[in-house]
C-alpha cells in the first residue's frame, strides 16, 4: 500500500477542465441528432458518430497532456468544476466534473477505443437496414460512458452508469426480433438492475452520513479526509463501519455491471447483441465501469485500514474478483461459440482486475482495466472479423483454417490472445497480469488469491489455445469459403493490435510510468525495479504456467481439425466435467428454480390476492351499495311517489318550455355556465367603476 | 408590468385556451384535457398569490394548490373511467352524437 | 420580468394551444404534457419545488398517462375524417375570448399586483409536512377519503358489465 498523497492545492481550474463536460456532451448531442435522421442517410449518421467522437478523443488527448505536462512539473492535477443542479432548502444536490490522472488515462482509453469500433462498425453493420439507430444508440452509449468517467459527483456518475445500462440494453437488443436477444437484453438490465439497488443504498447512505454528493470539493468531498473520518465513526452493523458497509454496497453495484459471480449470468448472454457492441461495451468499456468506479471512491474502501494495510470491503473485492477470475475460466473451457468464450474470458479478466483493486491498489487494477480494454477490443473485433468471413457462423467448431484465408485478422487475433494469455516480456497483458500475481503475492492475509488467479493465468492460456486451434488451424469446416473482411474492418485490428504490445512498455516495474502518473510519484527508469525480491522467479514461474498452458492446448487440439459433430478432445478425456463445465456449472439453471421460481409464485400469490381478496372487496362494497340502493327505491315507489305525482305533473308543464335550452350536450351546459361568469364579471367589475 | 400581473395573464390565457378546448372539441377525452388546463391555471393563480401575497409563511396558497392537485387526479381518474364506460356503452366519444341527457 | 419567465411562459401557452387545436388525439396528449412540464417549471420559479416536483409526478407522471391510456382504450388515437371540433364551435371561442377578455381586464386594473416588495420565501419540505399534519390535518383527511372514494369509484365505473347487460 502506498502512503497517501498529498495534492497540491489549485488556484481555479483551468481552461481545459472547465471544458471537460464537452466530452460527453458531444456525442450525446450527436446521438439526438442521428436519432433525428431518416433511415436511408447512413452516410451522415456514420459521419455524425465518429466525428463526435473524434472531437471528444481530441479534447481528452488535450486534457491528458494537460495532466501529464503538470505531473512532469512535480504537480498533482486535481480540478473539479462544480454547480448545483437542485436546492431544496437548505439541501443542495450539487454535480460536478474532475480531472484527475484516473479520469483522463479512462478518458483517452474509452474515446479511442470507442473511435476505432465506430470505424469498425461502419463495415460490420454495412448489411443492417437499422444502420443510423445503431451509430444512435453507439453515440449515446458512448456519451453515458464518457460521463460516467468524469464525474465528479456520485449522482452525475450514477446517471451516467444508469445512461449506459440503458445503451447496453439498447444495443444487446438491437436485433429485437430475435427472440434470444430480446430475452438476453432483459437478463442483462434486470441482473445489474440488482446490484445497482445496492448502490443506489449505497449512495443514499453516503450522502446522509457526509451530506454531499460530490466525491472532490476543496476538503469538504465525501472522498476527503474530513468526511472518511466521520463515516469511520459511524457503526453498521456486523463489526463494519459505515465507511465499509457503504463500500461493499457500492462494490455491489460494481460486480453487477462487471460480471462478477453471483452476478455475471448476464454478459455471456449479452453477446446475443452486434460484434460491434461486444468490443465496445462489454469487453472494453462499461463492463470495466465497475472497476473504475471502485478505483474512484478508492479512498473510501481504504478507509481505516488496519494493520496489513487492507479492509473489509477490499476483502471481499479481492475473493469475489479472485473466485470470478477462476470460475469463468474454467467455464470458458467448455463453450463452443467464439463470443461466449471472449464473454466468459471477460468476465474472468475483470475478476482479475477486482482482485488486483483489492490487493495492489488503483494503479494495477486500472492498468490491467487499460491493457485488456485494448486486447479484448482486438479480440472481439477479430472474432467479429472472423464470423463475418465464415458467413455469420459463431460455432468455433464449424470454422477453421482461417490462417489463410484471413491473414490479417489471423495476425492480429494472435497478437491479441497473447496478450490475454500473458505470454512473456513483448505482450502488456504479461505485465499488467504479473502487477496483479505481485501484489496477490504480497498480500499478508492469505495465499488463496495467488495460487487462484496463477490456476487461472493457466486456464486461459489453455482456453486461448483451442478457440485458436479451431478457428485458425486446420482446415476450414463451414459452409461457402472463408474471405478476409474489408479494410474499415482490419485497419482498427492493426491499430488495436499495435497498443495491445506497445502498451507493456509503460507499465514495466524497470519503467513503471502508468503507476507514478496515476499516483502522482516521479519515475524513472531504472533496471533495478527487476531486483525486487522474488520478483523475477515470479515472472519465470508466470511464464511457466503460460507455456505450459498453451502447450497442453496444442497438444490437444492443435491442427488437427476435428469434424464439428465429434466430441471434444477433453470431453472424451473427462465427460463428466466437461460436461457440467459445458452447461455453465448450472449457475443459470439455479437461478432458475430458486429467484426466478420464488418471483413466478410471489407472482401468482399476488394474482389470487388481487382476484380474491381485493376484488372481493370492491364487490362487497358495490354489494352493500346495490342493496341500499334497492332499500331506497322501496321507499320511493311506495312512500315519497304518491303525493310527489301530482305536484310534479303541475311543474313538468312549466319544466317543457325550459326544457328547450336542456339540449343534453354537455358543451351547451358549459357555454352557458361561461356566459354567465362573463355576465357575472361583468356587472361585477362595472358596479366597481361608479 | 410586475411579476404578479405576469403570471395572472399567463394563467387567464392558459384557462381561456382550456375553456376554448372544452368548447369546441367533440372528443370527450380533449373536453377532460381543456378542463385539465383550466384547473391547471387555478393552480399557477394559487402558487402566484401565495409567492407575491402578504403572509407566505402560512402556506395557505400553497397548501390550496396542493389539495388542488389531488382533487384533480381525483377527477381525472373518475372523467377517464367514465368516458371509457361511455365508449363501451355508445361506441363513440363524439359528444356532439350524444344527447341522451336530454330532459 | 425575466427572459426565463417569458421562455417558460411562451413554452406552456404553445403546449396548451397544441394540446387543444392537432387533429390527432394522441399528438394532444403529448403536447398536454408539454404544457404540464412547462407549468411545473413556472411553480420552480415561484420557489414553489414542492407543489412543482408534485407537478411533475402527478400531472405528467399519472394523469398525461391516464389520458393516453383512455385515448388507446377508445380507439380516439385514430384521426377522425371529418372534422374534429363541435357543431357550435365558434360560440365556444367566442365565450372564451370573453372569459380571457374579462380576466385580463381584472388583472390589469386590479390593485392587489401592485409591484410590491417581497422577499424569497424559505419553505422547505419539512414546513410542508408540518402544516399538513397541523393546520391542515382536517383537509388532508378529507382529501385521503375523497381519493379513496374516486378510486373505487373509477373502478366500479369502468368495470366490465356483467353479462345480461347489454
Amino acid at each position: 500500500m502506498q502512503e497517501a498523497i498529498s495534492f497540491t492545492p489549485q488556484l481555479g481550474p483551468s481552461a481545459i477542465a472547465q471544458l471537460l463536460w464537452l466530452i460527453p456532451a458531444v456525442p450525446i448531442v450527436a446521438s439526438g441528432a442521428i436519432a433525428l435522421l431518416k433511415q436511408p442517410k447512413r452516410r451522415a449518421a456514420a459521419t455524425l458518430a465518429i466525428g463526435s467522437l473524434a472531437f471528444s478523443l481530441l479534447l481528452a488527448l488535450i486534457a491528458f497532456a494537460h495532466v501529464v505536462t503538470g505531473w512532469a512539473h512535480g504537480e498533482a492535477i486535481r480540478e473539479t468544476v462544480d454547480f448545483t443542479w437542485i436546492q431544496f432548502g437548505s439541501t443542495n444536490v450539487d454535480l460536478g466534473y474532475v480531472l484527475d490522472p484516473l479520469s483522463a488515462v479512462m478518458l483517452v482509453m474509452v474515446s479511442f477505443v470507442g473511435l476505432l469500433i465506430f470505424i469498425y462498425s461502419i463495415g460490420y453493420m454495412a448489411h443492417d437496414e437499422n444502420y443510423t439507430r445503431f451509430f444512435c444508440f453507439l453515440s449515446l452509449f458512448a456519451g453515458a460512458m464518457l460521463g460516467v468517467v468524469i464525474a465528479n459527483s456520485i449522482l452525475l456518475l450514477f446517471i451516467g452508469w444508469e445512461l449506459v445500462g440503458l445503451t447496453s440494453y439498447l444495443l444487446i437488443g438491437f436485433w429485437y426480433l430475435k427472440p434470444s436477444a430480446a430475452a438476453a437484453a432483459k437478463k442483462a438490465f434486470l441482473t445489474t438492475r440488482v446490484g445497482d439497488v445496492f448502490f443506489l443504498l449505497g449512495i443514499v447512505w453516503l450522502f446522509g452520513q457526509t451530506g454531499t454528493l460530490l466525491f472532490y470539493n476543496g476538503g469538504a468531498g465525501s472522498l476527503e479526509s474530513v468526511a472518511l473520518t466521520g463515516l469511520l465513526h459511524q457503526h453498521a452493523a456486523l463489526g463494519l463501519t459505515a465507511a465499509g458497509a457503504i463500500g461493499l454496497l457500492i462494490f455491489a453495484g460494481a460486480a453487477g455491471k462487471s460480471g462478477q459471480f453471483p452476478l455475471h449470468v448476464w454478459l455471456p448472454d449479452a453477446m446475443e447483441g452486434p460484434t460491434p457492441v461486444s468490443a465496445l461495451i462489454h469487453a472494453a468499456t462499461m463492463v470495466a465501469a465497475g472497476v473504475y468506479l471502485i478505483a474512484r471512491v478508492y479512498p473510501l474502501m481504504q478507509a481505516g485500514a488496519l494493520t496489513g494495510g487492507t479492509t473489509t470491503a477490499l476483502i471481499v473485492v479481492t475473493w469475489v474478483g479472485a473466485f470470478t477470475a477462476v470460475f469463468a475460466a474454467l467455464i470458458a473451457v467448455a463453450q463452443n461459440d467464439i463470443k461466449r468464450i471472449l464473454a466468459y474470458s471477460t468476465v474472468s479478466q475483470l475478476g482479475y482486475m477486482m482482485a488486483g483493486l483489492g490487493m495492489g491498489g488503483v494503479a494495477v487494477g486500472m492498468f490491467h482495466l487499460i491493457t485488456h480494454a485494448f486486447f479484448k477490443a482486438l479480440l472481439f473485433m477479430g472474432a467479429g472479423s472472423a464470423i463475418h468471413g465464415c458467413h455469420e457462423e459463431q460455432d468455433v467448431r464449424r470454422m477453421g483454417g482461417l490462417k489463410s484465408a484471413m491473414p490479417a485478422t489471423f495476425m492480429t487475433y494472435a497478437i491479441g490472445m497473447l496478450a490475454l494469455c500473458g505470454f512473456p516480456l513483448f505482450f502488456s497483458g504479461f505485465w499488467s497480469k504479473d502487477g496483479i500475481l505481485e501484489a496477490a503475492q504480497h498480500f499478508s492475509l492469505s495465499k488463496g488469491p495467488f495460487y487462484m488467479l496463477v490456476f487461472g493465468a493457466l486456464l486461459t492460456a489453455f482456453y486461448m489455445t483451442r478457440q485458436v486451434s479451431y478457428v485458425f488451424f486446420g482446415s476450414y469446416r463451414g459452409h461457402g469459403h472463408a474471405h478476409e473482411s474489408p479494410k474499415s474492418m482490419t485497419v482498427p485490428l492493426g491499430i488495436l493490435a499495435f497498443f495491445a504490445i506497445a502498451l507493456g512498455a509503460i507499465g514495466t516495474p524497470a519503467w513503471p510510468w502508468f503507476r507514478g502518473f496515476l499516483e502522482s510519484r516521479a519515475v524513472s527508469f531504472e533496471l533495478g525495479g527487476f531486483n525486487e525480491p522474488g520478483l523475477l522467479a515470479l515472472m519465470g514461474a508466470s511464464t511457466v504456467v503460460v507455456l505450459l498452458g498453451l502447450g497442453l492446448g496444442w497438444w490437444l487440439y492443435g491442427d488437427k481439425s476435428p469434424a464439428p459433430e465429434d466430441a471434444d478432445a477433453l470431453e472424451q478425456a473427462l465427460p463428466l466435467p466437461w460436461a457440467w463445465l459445458h452447461e455453465r456449472l448450472y449457475v443459470d439453471e439455479f437461478y432458475g428454480v430458486t429467484v426466478i421460481a420464488f418471483y413466478e409464485w410471489w407472482a401468482r400469490v399476488a394474482d389470487w390476492l388481487d382476484r380474491r381478496v381485493w376484488g372481493g372487496v370492491v364487490a362487497g362494497v358495490a354489494w352493500a351499495f346495490g342493496l341500499w340502493a334497492q332499500l331506497s327505491r322501496f321507499l320511493d315507489t311506495n312512500v315519497v311517489d304518491g303525493s310527489f305525482d301530482k305536484g310534479c305533473e303541475e311543474l313538468s308543464t312549466g319544466g317543457g318550455l325550459l326544457s328547450r335550452i336542456q339540449s343534453g350536450r354537455v358543451q351547451t351546459y358549459l357555454r352557458l355556465l361561461a356566459l354567465a361568469v362573463i355576465a357575472l364579471a361583468a356587472i361585477l367589475i362595472w358596479s366597481s367603476r361608479a | 408590468m410586475t411579476p404578479l400581473t405576469g403570471y395572472l395573464l399567463v394563467a387567464a390565457l392558459l384557462f381561456a385556451i382550456g375553456l376554448a378546448g372544452a368548447l369546441t372539441r367533440r372528443n370527450a377525452i380533449l373536453v377532460l384535457i381543456g378542463i385539465e388546463l383550466m384547473l391547471n391555471a387555478a393552480n399557477l393563480n394559487l402558487i402566484a398569490f401565495w409567492r407575491y401575497g402578504p403572509n407566505p409563511e402560512a402556506l395557505t396558497g400553497m397548501m390550496f394548490a396542493i389539495f388542488s392537485i389531488a382533487v384533480a387526479a381525483a377527477e381525472a381518474a373518475v372523467g377517464l373511467g367514465l368516458v371509457i364506460q361511455i365508449h363501451r356503452h355508445a361506441h363513440t366519444t363524439d359528444l356532439d352524437a350524444m344527447n341522451r341527457m336530454k330532459g | 420580468m425575466s427572459l426565463v419567465f417569458y421562455v417558460i411562459a411562451g413554452l406552456s401557452v404553445a403546449g396548451a394551444l397544441a394540446a387543444v387545436l392537432l387533429k390527432n388525439t394522441v399528438h394532444c396528449a403529448l403536447a398536454l404534457t408539454v404544457a404540464f412540464a412547462g407549468l411545473a417549471l413556472l411553480f420552480l420559479e415561484l420557489d414553489a419545488q414542492f407543489a412543482g416536483f408534485a407537478q411533475i409526478l402527478i400531472y405528467i407522471g399519472a394523469v398525461a398517462i391516464l389520458v393516453v391510456f383512455a385515448i388507446l382504450l377508445t380507439r380516439g388515437s385514430e384521426t377522425p375524417k371529418d372534422t374534429v371540433y363541435s357543431r357550435h364551435w365558434i360560440v365556444g371561442l367566442v365565450t372564451a375570448a370573453g372569459i380571457f377578455a374579462v380576466l385580463g381586464w381584472a388583472v390589469l386594473h386590479s390593485t392587489v399586483a401592485l409591484p410590491r416588495e417581497t422577499t424569497k420565501p424559505e419553505v422547505t419540505v419539512m414546513d410542508i409536512g408540518n402544516a399538513l399534519m397541523g393546520r391542515y390535518v382536517l383537509p388532508l383527511e378529507i382529501v385521503a377519503l375523497l381519493l379513496t372514494a374516486a378510486l373505487i369509484g373509477a373502478v366500479i365505473v369502468a368495470m366490465h358489465d356483467k353479462e345480461g347487460a347489454q
